[in-house]
């Protein structure tokens, strides 16, 4: 990142600092994602998604439930049940982030968005700072809306309270897990610059990968270090016993993931032309 | 002002501009030419800090572009006409621009209207015409009333009230006393443009002049002579110390007399003649002439145009 500019330049104004610079990018930023249908549509989506499965799995389980073999009701677990949707909310959230970046490369407009905020570290900042807070408030109430719809559809005979032991980890932790999935993506689609490659790979990492990986017994202890297995883990109540990492080093682990990849991200932004 | 020095940008063993180095003042407008592929947006982007230099410097006001605080309130510019999200509206496309560099949102709205598209202002990208989505591009540019303008070959596919309202427009930016750099492929469009010209071919400088100076050296005009005699008339011009040159389909072509001597001299010696007019070469023959080892073919003798002619 360059420091701020010193001196005064070709015209009356003087340089302003680092952080006004920096608060007028945000400010640019979020201009920009607040005035397009698409990036919009993928927040609306990942509500709607996840609250709409949140119901229905819900009301399922809740017939469900009198059916179940002893050990089935003995694994019951209503809060990752309930969390089943918010994959695809982490999905809508990656679509979103890969929107804010890429997006630039694909329609052009990185060209007069660098001539508006030439110093790329700042730039950057701007970017992932309010991707990433979009994220976070979008992900705060899809994921609370999501446990109150699906614990009212379980009803009270099954369902949890928001205060039963490992309710509030569940519930911070799918806030991060989403909130996390979008930093990574940005990161990864500005090193990619095309939303295509990154969707493609992006969504085979976060989504089948972990899933097709984790039933193959030999790769399984690998395959939980993946950045959505690993992050997953913690939307459960009762963490599985079978796996190495717990909840909170498998957000540990997805956190890593995403500082790599919006560390690269930034490295490459900075390294080539644009 | 803007400074280009030394400036080189090799991509990969492509060399795109090699070693370019000129000025550009305030207050004109100067032409930025040369065939496509001369390194004309190359250099255009480096000044823009889009692309970084192999070597050399590309400076507005004696700094490099990056380093400029509130860019946008000392340059604009014009690059792809396109550079706008197809699904965002013009108001907010502009909108996020005048944010970024703490522009008031008033002016959002007056330099829609200087461009004449406060009628569109709701209307999402992607559903301007090309011509409006320059128009566009121009608010853009103009966006933060800057001292500098640089236009990235602005009149691209506009119709003609299109192009002469850029032109129009261009002139009177300049009389303002702003610094305006516009590149193009045409020289008849920068010959009615531009008062001071850049020309570049092969990403080296060809020229550094005044439009005027570039077409007195560049332009080559002469008398072209159809006659069944071509030998006798050569002889006779000879002997009046006119040189007579043979042209294509057995023509004579003379330089350095002008046309009322030539036409004494074939009345006098009663030749028969079939033609006696004035060829001028047009700018764009000149401009070719010039660039033409830069592009690797020849410029074609029919670009020569007739500006009168007589059986």
């Amino acid at each position: 990142m360059t420091m701020a500019s010193t001196g005064s330049a070709v015209g009356s104004a003087s340089a302003p600092a680092l952080g006004s610079a920096l608060g007028s990018a945000i400010a640019f930023e979020w201009t920009k994602a607040r005035t397009l249908r698409s990036s919009l549509g993928s927040l609306v989506l990942c509500f709607a998604a996840s609250v709409g499965i949140a119901l229905l799995f819900g009301m399922v389980l809740r017939g469900a439930y009198d059916g179940m073999s002893p050990e089935g009701r003995a694994s019951f677990d209503p809060v990752g049940s309930g969390f089943n949707g918010l994959r695809l909310s982490m999905i809508a959230l990656v679509v979103f982030g890969v929107l804010l970046t890429s997006g630039e490369y694909a329609t052009g407009t990185i060209s007069s968005s660098l001539a508006a905020v030439p110093r790329r570290g700042v730039f950057y900042t701007a970017k992932v700072v309010t991707g990433t807070s979009i994220a976070f408030v979008v992900a705060a109430v899809v994921t609370l809306v999501t446990f109150f719809t699906a614990q009212a559809a379980i009803g009270g005979a099954h369902n949890a309270a928001v205060t039963d032991d490992g309710v509030p980890r569940a519930i911070i932790g799918a806030v991060l897990y989403l909130t996390l999935a979008c930093a990574f993506s940005m990161g990864l689609a500005t090193m990619l610059r095309s939303s295509a490659l990154t969707l493609g790979i992006l969504v085979p990492i976060f989504f089948m990968g972990s899933e097709i990986l984790n039933n193959l017994p030999k790769v399984r202890t690998v395959a939980q270090f993946l950045p959505d297995a690993a992050g997953s883990i913690i939307l459960r109540r009762e963490p599985p016993d079978d796996t190495v990492l717990g909840p909170w080093s498998g957000i540990g682990v997805l956190l890593l993931w995403t500082l790599a990849a919006v560390l690269a991200g930034y490295l490459s932004m900075r390294r080539r032309d644009s | 002002m803007i400074e280009v020095c030394d400036l080189t940008k090799r991509y990969g063993d492509a060399v795109a501009v090699d070693g370019l180095s000129f000025k550009v003042k305030p207050g004109q407008v100067t032409g930025f030419l040369g065939p496509n592929g001369a390194g004309k947006s190359t250099t255009m982007r480096a000044l823009l800090g889009l692309t970084r230099p192999t070597r050399g410097a590309a400076l507005i006001g004696g700094r490099p572009y990056r380093e400029l605080a509130e860019p946008l309130r000392q340059v604009g510019a014009l690059l792809e006409a396109r550079a706008v999200h197809p699904g965002r509206t013009s108001y907010h496309h502009l909108l996020g621009l005048a944010r970024s560099n703490r522009i008031p949102e008033s002016r959002v709205r007056e330099v829609l209207g200087t461009v004449g598209l406060e009628g569109v202002l709701r209307r999402r990208a992607g559903a301007l015409s090309l011509g409006m989505a320059q128009r566009l591009g121009v608010a853009a540019a103009l966006l933060g009333d800057p001292p500098v303008l640089l236009l990235d070959e602005p009149v691209n596919g506009l119709d003609p009230e299109g192009i002469r309202w850029i032109r129009d427009f261009m002139k009177r930016l300049a009389a303002e006393g702003r610094t305006i750099l516009v590149s193009s492929h045409l020289m008849s469009e920068m010959a009615l443009t531009a008062d001071h010209l850049i020309v570049v071919g092969k990403g080296r400088l060809l020229a550094d002049t005044t439009v005027e100076a570039f077409i007195a050296a560049n332009s080559r005009s002469y008398i072209r002579i159809r006659t069944p005699e071509p030998e006798r008339l050569r002889d006779v011009l000879a002997g009046a110390g006119v040189r007579a040159d043979s042209g294509p389909d057995a023509t004579l072509e003379v330089t350095g007399a002008p046309v009322e001597t030539v036409g004494a001299l074939v009345a006098q010696s009663r030749v028969t003649v079939h033609e006696v007019s004035v060829q001028s070469a047009s700018l764009e023959e000149a401009f070719m002439r010039l660039t033409a080892d830069s592009v690797g073919h020849r410029a074609e003798r029919s670009a020569v145009r007739s500006t009168g002619g007589a059986e």
